[in-house]
């Protein structure tokens, strides 16, 4: 199961799990744009749920009509930029609805009615803005640190029941909202500067992460964080 | 929504540039000050203050103080 999976990284999450064997059940709060993501999946068995992450109701329809997981993507994410001076009650209760609220509901929905298999394997998209500050991003970045603890947590939790918990830690990727992050063009170009691979990433180079830590392949790899940054941490 | 109180908003936004810098023809983006930050700290003033959401573009293709308050007044 992939949440936000009606467009960017979440959609090209699913794209490349389907393309690797996984059958998909894809969610968002879009029915159009997750039928066109749906569209796109290789291989029969996908699914779509329509679901908003931060609607309680919707959480619980979603875990009644998921079948038993095998992975879940927590890729689900909302942001508010704007500096610390100017942020309000309601850009909190926003950001933390969708990326922490929305995040720890629908965990433990699925972890109640046992929807989460022996083995399987949660994934959660948290963001290098939880160790790298930038000015405007408290919420979003405070929300993403909440994420990353959470996912620690469950980790420990849930080992004996074989269930794996780990976060990948995106630098900036190239995706639609991009170009709202800025409000300045030498901004944007001094934030690429600090990346040593020299671009930013694509939704493809996070979800072969994400993929690494779904798959057998780290089957003893358990609450650790993945950064997928082009470098971006050294500096 | 007035010119002489949106350039006063906007100049509170700046610590370190002077008040009498800022007019209707200032082209905010040549002001040493100028930075990604006070564009964000404009753009959080503009929606508590006028109720408006000013997108990245519309900061970097206003030219002037006065082009800015224009975006502002048709957004309204």
């Amino acid at each position: 199961m992939v949440t936000g999976a009606s467009s960017g990284i979440g959609q090209v999450i699913a794209i490349e799990c389907a393309k690797m064997g996984a059958n998909i059940i894809a969610t968002g709060r879009n029915e159009e744009r997750l039928n066109e993501t749906l569209n796109q999946l290789e291989g029969s068995g996908h699914q779509m749920i329509i679901a908003d992450m931060s609607v309680q109701e919707d959480i619980n329809a979603l875990v009644e009509q998921c079948p038993v997981l095998d992975g879940l993507v927590h890729n689900a994410g909302t942001a508010v930029g704007k500096p610390a001076s100017y942020v309000k009650l309601e850009d909190l209760q926003y950001v933390y609805q969708t990326n922490v609220y929305g995040v720890a509901l629908l965990t433990k929905g699925l972890l109640r009615k046992k929807k989460m298999a022996k083995g399987s394997s949660i994934v959660f998209n948290s963001s290098i803005s939880t160790y790298i500050s930038a000015a405007g991003w408290s919420v979003y970045a405070s929300s993403k640190a909440a994420i990353n603890a959470y996912m620690r947590t469950c980790a420990l939790e849930l080992g004996t029941k074989g269930i794996r918990c780990n976060s990948v830690v995106p630098g900036m990727v190239e995706t639609d909202i991009i170009n709202s992050l800025f409000f300045t063009d030498e901004g944007n170009q001094s934030s690429m500067d600090q990346y040593p691979l020299g671009r930013y990433g694509k939704p493809a180079d996070i979800a072969y992460g994400i993929i690494y830590l779904l798959s057998d392949a780290s089957t003893w790899v358990t609450g650790t964080e993945l950064v997928i940054d082009g470098g971006r941490m050294l500096k | 929504m007035e010119l002489t109180k949106f350039i006063e908003n906007f100049a509170g936004e700046f610590d370190h540039t002077d008040a009498s810098v800022f007019t209707a023809d200032t082209v905010y983006h040549n002001l040493d000050e100028w930075s990604s930050l006070i564009a964000m700290c404009i753009a959080s003033m503009v929606e508590d203050e006028y109720d408006v959401v000013l997108k990245g573009d519309d900061i970097r293709n206003a030219r002037t103080i006065g082009d800015l308050f224009n975006t502002v007044k048709a957004k309204m």
